[in-house]
């Protein structure tokens, strides 16, 4: 299930779940559904007995990962050889356990130091990671006025103006961090959860991607995003001439690429109280469009509650091997 | 732990620096090449298969032969051979894409200075 707890279903079941899931996912987002050979192949992989569930040789995927902490008393330096050298990780993540720009800006130095001597220790490619997090920027957290308790009391335009001020402050946030890390000698920077707080948090994070890569050619960027579905909490946001609020992941991740992104992470929340089955067959319907149209290489979002993988810290391997592989499977797409 | 970093590794990764999964995660980071053309670009470069470039045992002797970094277990280290920032100059010349922390480490320890001054 969703929420990661066990339950028998017969293979009727099972399919029955599929087509509910896929047919629910183009409903919503206007999108084709997995095809019947789409469909078998998933059921194959569920009604499998097998505790581990795998891709074919050769079809093997890059796998980045957001913040690299092996939950260990080891240092962070320590988590990242782990990452590196015995999870066998293609791209690995510092990052600090505030895990946000506005947070992270103030403690830079340090997280350079960190980021520069990693460098001088790992092999594999490594990336600084944070969320761009709106919310950190209203009040009391932050300078400018509340727009959760604006929106509520129909005081729209003082909401709008809240979130357009915020979205300045965030932009020259992200981009301090990069530049900081550009000199440390990062590979990439990660935009973890864009989105998150609405249309002015992913527009915040396309405009400081611009700015980055327009300094950076050769820097790596991964914008990761929050869900599926890009919420109007301003409703009026645009970049390029596009709408932000209510993008699906097709049109989320041709913004990115127009920012300057060289990796796009599209993300799908787990609804827990429906099938592995379900939940898959929702996420890569959702997905799909996005992966058959990208110009850049998608990294779907596949950890804890996100892209059919369970809502628990403790995840079974055999849900979290069978979305892994269908992903690859059905979307063929770049990475994890 | 085990249940998202290792089992997304076993079901579905490259397998980082075991095989040739780091070279081609850089591919798709400096020049977002889409996976098929990453691994079509690094075999090249490698001279090997693509469906070699997962291949641990495969990808443990080109690393070795080319001195692009491998890993040290119990049973097995290379003290003489290149590794971490060392191996990370040759993947750069191997992939011709730049690798910032190379690019530090030659301004900042003054191997360019000395390559200018021809030493």
């Amino acid at each position: 299930m969703g929420d990661g707890s066990c339950v028998e279903l017969t293979r009727a079941e099972l399919r029955a779940d599929l087509e509910a899931g896929t047919e629910a996912a183009a409903a919503r987002a206007k999108v084709p559904p997995l095809t019947a050979e789409e469909l078998d192949h998933l059921l194959d992989i569920w009604a499998s007995p097998a505790r581990f569930s795998a891709v074919d040789l050769g079809d093997e995927v890059v796998l980045s990962v957001d913040g690299t902490n092996a939950g260990t008393f080891l240092s962070q330096h320590q988590d990242l050889q782990v990452y590196e050298r015995d999870f066998g990780f293609d791209i690995v993540e510092l990052g600090h356990v505030d895990y946000s720009y506005k947070a992270v800006k103030t403690i830079l130095p340090y997280q350079a130091q960190l980021m520069r001597d990693a460098q001088l220790i790992l092999t594999t490619p490594l990336q600084y990671g944070a969320m761009p997090n709106l919310g950190l920027y209203s009040q009391p957290d932050g300078p400018v006025p509340n727009w959760s308790e604006l929106l509520p009391l129909a005081r729209i335009d003082e909401a709008r103006a809240a979130q357009e001020e915020a979205i300045e402050h965030a932009v020259k946030d992200m981009v301090q961090v990069a530049d900081a890390m550009w000199e440390a000698g990062a590979d990439g920077m990660d935009f973890d959860t864009s989105g998150a707080a609405g249309d002015g948090d992913f527009l915040a994070t396309l405009r400081a991607v611009e700015t980055i890569r327009d300094r950076y050619p050769d820097m790596g960027i991964e914008l990761g995003m929050a869900g599926e579905f890009v919420l109007g909490m301003h409703g009026k946001l645009e970049y390029d001439g596009v709408r932000l609020a209510g993008l699906w992941p097709r049109e989320q991740m041709k913004l990115a690429a127009k920012a300057g992104a060289t990796i796009f992470g599209p993300a799908v929340n787990v609804n827990t109280r429906k099938s592995g089955a379900w939940n898959i067959a929702r996420a890569l319907t959702l997905v799909k469009p996005c992966c058959d149209e990208a110009a850049i290489p998608i990294h779907m979002n596949v950890g804890m509650g996100v892209g059919g993988v369970p809502m628990a810290y403790y995840g079974p391997v055999d849900a979290v091997s069978r979305a892994s592989r269908a992903c690859v499977d059905i979307l063929r797409l770049d990475g994890l | 732990m085990l249940a998202q970093p290792c089992a997304h590794s076993l079901a579905s990764g490259m397998g980082g620096i075991r095989a040739a999964g780091d070279l081609v995660a850089r591919m798709q980071m400096t020049r977002g090449m889409r996976l098929k053309e990453a691994k079509a670009y690094v075999a090249g470069k490698l001279g090997i298969g693509e469906d070699d470039l997962s291949d641990p045992i495969v990808m443990n002797e080109v690393r070795g032969e080319r001195g692009l970094g491998r890993v040290v277990t119990g049973e097995a280290s290379y003290p003489n051979e290149p590794n971490a920032i060392e191996a990370k100059f040759r993947i750069a010349e191997l992939l011709d894409v730049p690798i910032a922390c190379v690019s530090r480490f030659v301004e900042r320890s003054g191997l360019g200075r000395g390559a200018a001054a021809g030493h």
